[in-house]
């Protein structure tokens, strides 16, 4: 599913003339990770301008990984984990929902609007609601246009 | 001039207390006199920009540089004392990281003429007279310096060999730092690898702190001046947000000794870039809650984020500096 030969980030494709959004996903490895293989393996198209990381679990996702990734060239981050209760290592989606939160904060206090970010829980099986994830927030941030980041 | 080691210290954008921190040292000063040449240091000799202009590159051995680079004349002495200098040191967080003058990456340069030059409070400007990079007067054109549009830390604008962090960094460590160099010039013994952390420790803050940590979750966070905090205990424990997780140790956890919440001076802690970010992931492992509006009610604690993550290490903010048209719903404030 993310074999197809993507260019590397801020290629040279951000300077042509057509501009698409490039969106980083991050999904744990329990639920959201094979959530989108269903949507994969159900043929379901969501738009392609989502990137996807396979991490073991939300959170192991270190903000650190979402300011890096705004800063080599995505315009938007999603984070996908198990529903609340179900993580695979009891409360790790806890802890990413609570460091969303704060990392909004952060990047709105960089001039950068929150909703670049967006949680949301998605199980093994709700590949059709991983694909309106993926198309809602790739809708968003076209209409929300292109971010810089660094001087 | 003697044959002994010639020495440098210059401030640029910075607020003279690393230079104090120098003289901290107290008659230890006597000793780097002794052993070194001191060719500029416009705090406390009388050496001009243009003695520095007239020596040979490399001429100088070790420069001291304190302060941010703000202005274009910043950015000169930068420049010059690099080529002088046989090593450059980024001494303190300024030169480090940018530092409080850093902080105003989080606005525009714009911003910030009209809240100094016009807007403030004690500030009576009418006309709304800004400085100028040239000014025409009938006894001839007056020059300033360009003020930047973001404030850099040293290694942004030039090639720097060692770092010593710290607001200011401690007398202690300046000693250290200054015997190290002083036993290898003396006995040609070999540098530390270029980019090396001197004059601090290679742990965070927390391992320095002699409070006890207990791992307590939090229902809301407190701001210092609104508790009394009981003085073994952990800080973060107690809801009083401290940077301690985040930072580099090496100060000796002064602040933390005597109640106040550690700053993030010392800078990032090892092996991370990134002092905000960082955080973040420290603070949301103390917030005892699972509900994203209580969450938020407890984050409302946390008054500014980015001032209080970034207080020291702006300049090198993966995110900053803030720039405009990056479709913010609060456009960037004044």
């Amino acid at each position: 599913m993310t074999t197809t030969a993507e260019a590397p980030l801020r290629g040279p494709e951000v300077v042509s003339t057509q501009w698409r959004p490039r969106i980083v996903a991050f999904l744990c490895n329990w639920c959201s990770y094979t959530g989108a293989d269903l949507a994969g393996i159900s043929r379901i198209q969501w738009d392609p301008s989502v990137s996807i990381m396979r991490v073991m679990c939300s959170g192991r996702m270190d903000p650190t990984f979402v300011a890096k990734a705004f800063s080599m060239g995505a315009d938007g981050v999603i984070i996908s984990g198990c529903h609340p209760g179900d993580c695979h290592y009891q409360e790790g989606n806890y802890k990413t929902l609570r460091r969303v939160h704060l990392l909004k904060r952060l990047i709105e206090g960089f001039g950068i609007d929150p909703s670049r970010i967006e949680l949301v829980w998605v199980s093994a099986s709700e590949g059709d609601q991983w694909a309106e994830t993926a198309n809602e927030m790739a809708a968003r941030i076209r209409a929300l246009g292109p971010l810089e980041v660094g001087s | 001039m003697s044959g002994k080691p010639k020495l440098a210290l210059y401030w640029a954008a910075s607020c003279g207390g690393c230079e104090i921190a120098v003289l901290d040292i107290k008659e230890k000063i006597l000793d780097v006199d002794a052993f070194f040449d001191i060719v500029f240091w416009p705090v406390a000799v009388d050496f001009k920009v243009k003695d520095v202009e007239a020596m040979e590159d490399g001429e100088i051995d070790l420069c001291l540089f304190n302060g941010a680079v703000r202005t274009s004349d910043n950015d000169y002495m930068a420049e010059l004392l690099r080529r002088k200098s046989k090593i450059l040191v980024a001494f303190g967080s300024c030169a480090c990281e940018g530092c409080i003058p850093a902080l105003s990456n989080t606005t525009t340069k714009k911003a910030t003429f009209d809240w100094a030059f016009a807007d403030s409070p004690s500030t009576v400007n009418p006309d709304r007279i800004m400085p100028q990079i040239r000014t025409e007067t009938p006894v001839g054109v007056l020059e300033l310096p360009e003020f930047y549009e973001t404030v850099h830390s040293l290694d942004q604008v030039t090639d720097v060999d060692y770092f010593v962090p710290g607001c200011p960094p401690q007398a202690h460590q300046i000693w250290g730092v200054l015997e190290a160099v002083i036993d290898i010039l003396e006995n040609d013994k070999p540098l530390p690898p270029k980019g090396t952390v001197l004059g601090a420790g290679d742990k965070t803050c927390c391992d320095e702190c002699p409070r006890e940590r207990q791992e307590k979750k939090i229902k809301g966070f407190k701001r210092i001046h609104e508790v009394i905090a009981d003085p073994d205990q952990c800080l973060l424990d107690q809801g009083i947000v401290c940077m301690g997780p985040a930072t580099r140790s090496g100060c000796g956890g002064l602040c933390v000794a005597v109640g106040v919440p550690c700053r993030g001076c010392y800078g990032p802690a090892p092996n991370s870039k990134d002092q905000g970010t960082k955080m973040i992931a420290a603070l949301a492992s103390v917030i005892d809650s699972d509900d994203p509006e209580e969450i938020d009610r407890i984050l409302d604690g946390i008054v500014d984020p980015v001032g209080t993550f970034y207080r020291f290490s702006m300049a090198h903010a993966t995110l900053g500096p803030v720039r405009a048209g990056n479709g913010s719903r609060s456009e960037v404030s004044s």
